[in-house]
């Protein structure tokens, strides 16, 4: 089959270079942390939290939190709109 | 799916649901000291729901919580979430400031910098955001498995 | 060779994931397949951030003061809840699917093709 074999053939191809990738990045040196030394550095005295992750989280990147959790409330708004209750006999239109 | 399981396992979840609220709550709270925050222990939380959701019959359930207090929590948390942030505002400093650390109010007192055993009463914001969004996710993930728990028994009851 | 193995962790992980995302044809394995590849990019960020003789950054009770990066962990936390969100809907969605189809093969689900 012509579909599988395409996804054969991709799934080689990301193989190769993933494994490569994975084998050529360094680990446990990362090169450039200037931004996390920063934060190490003066995230204690300018936030006054001791876990340095949770002042990242809710002061220097708070606008991706408050992003994150319009994502879960969306997402509850969804599962609430495909499991809503319906009345006896009402189905759903899909043709 | 409409039966509960069985008594041993009732009784079980009756008893770990208050170690799981109470471990959940601590993760919250204790969010900007150790390792935890809101996420985390809101999902503890909602784990502890979701064990009842499991071990009970549904209708048990839903006459012990309604599904408007979990919709409540998550308004809430949302609304505490974005009110903590608009509330720098009014005060002169920009949105999401961090208005209240060390001013020796609410959560303001003056943290000794470097390594310290940790105080409760400190980091301004965060701790109450971290509550924020501690509700609201206790509020959100029980409330997706309350629903997809009635599609399912609406599911098996046929259409 | 072997310090890199967390990055091949993640390389297989990732690879699994993509393996049962391209070849398979079951929706609840597409979604496994899915999480597979959301772990395996959770896995990466946390492993790219990790330093030699560092411990997590939390200053409470801390025996040093050399930590891995916060910023990647922070990251984490948010793409871990974005996993559960598009989880659950996917969840949901295919739970609505099989209410109609009566399978979740995806050869099957005929209408939606157009």
């Amino acid at each position: 089959m012509m579909r599988t074999k395409v996804a054969w053939f991709t799934l080689v191809v990301l193989a190769g270079s993933l494994l490569f990738a994975a084998l050529s990045i360094p680990f446990g040196d990362p090169a450039m942390s200037d931004m996390d030394d920063y934060f190490i550095a003066h995230g204690q005295e300018q936030t006054g939290a001791n876990n340095i992750v949770t002042s990242i989280v809710f002061d220097f990147r708070a606008f991706d939190t408050l992003g994150e959790a319009c994502v879960l409330f969306t997402a509850v708004f969804g599962v609430s709109v495909l499991f809503r209750l319906r009345k006896k006999g009402e189905d759903y239109e899909y043709e | 799916m409409s039966d509960s399981l069985s008594k041993i396992i009732r009784t079980t979840a009756d008893v770990m649901f208050l170690f799981i609220t109470v471990f959940g709550f601590y993760i919250v709270l204790h969010g900007h000291l150790t390792p935890g925050g809101g996420f985390q222990g809101g999902a503890v939380i909602a784990t502890g729901f979701i064990l009842l959701i499991v071990a009970y019959k549904l209708e048990d359930f839903l006459g012990w919580f309604q599904k408007r207090t979990f919709q409540n929590c998550e308004m809430s948390g949302l609304v505490l979430f974005i009110g903590t942030a608009l509330a720098a505002i009014p005060l002169g400093y920009l949105f999401f400031m961090n208005f209240l650390n060390g001013t020796g109010g609410l959560f303001g007192q003056a943290v000794p910098f470097g390594i310290n055993p940790g105080f409760l009463n400190t980091a301004g914001t965060i701790p109450i955001m971290n509550i924020a969004v501690g509700i609201e996710v206790l509020g959100g993930l029980s409330i997706i498995i309350l629903y997809m728990t009635t599609g399912i028994r609406s599911h098996e009851e046929g259409e | 060779m072997i310090d890199n193995l967390p990055f091949l962790v993640v390389a297989i992980t990732i690879l699994l994931g993509l393996y049962t995302l391209l070849l398979k044809k079951d929706l609840i394995k597409i979604i496994m397949g899915i999480s597979l590849i959301e772990s395996g990019v959770n896995l990466f960020l946390i492993t790219l951030g990790y330093r030699w003789d560092s411990i997590a950054p939390i200053f409470t009770g801390a025996p040093s003061l050399a930590m891995v990066m916060p910023t990647v962990q922070a990251l984490t936390l948010t793409s871990i809840v974005i996993g559960v969100a598009t989880l659950a809907l996917l969840l949901s969605m295919v739970m609505i699917i099989y209410r109609y189809y009566r399978t979740t093969d995806v050869r099957e689900v005929s209408k939606l093709q157009g």
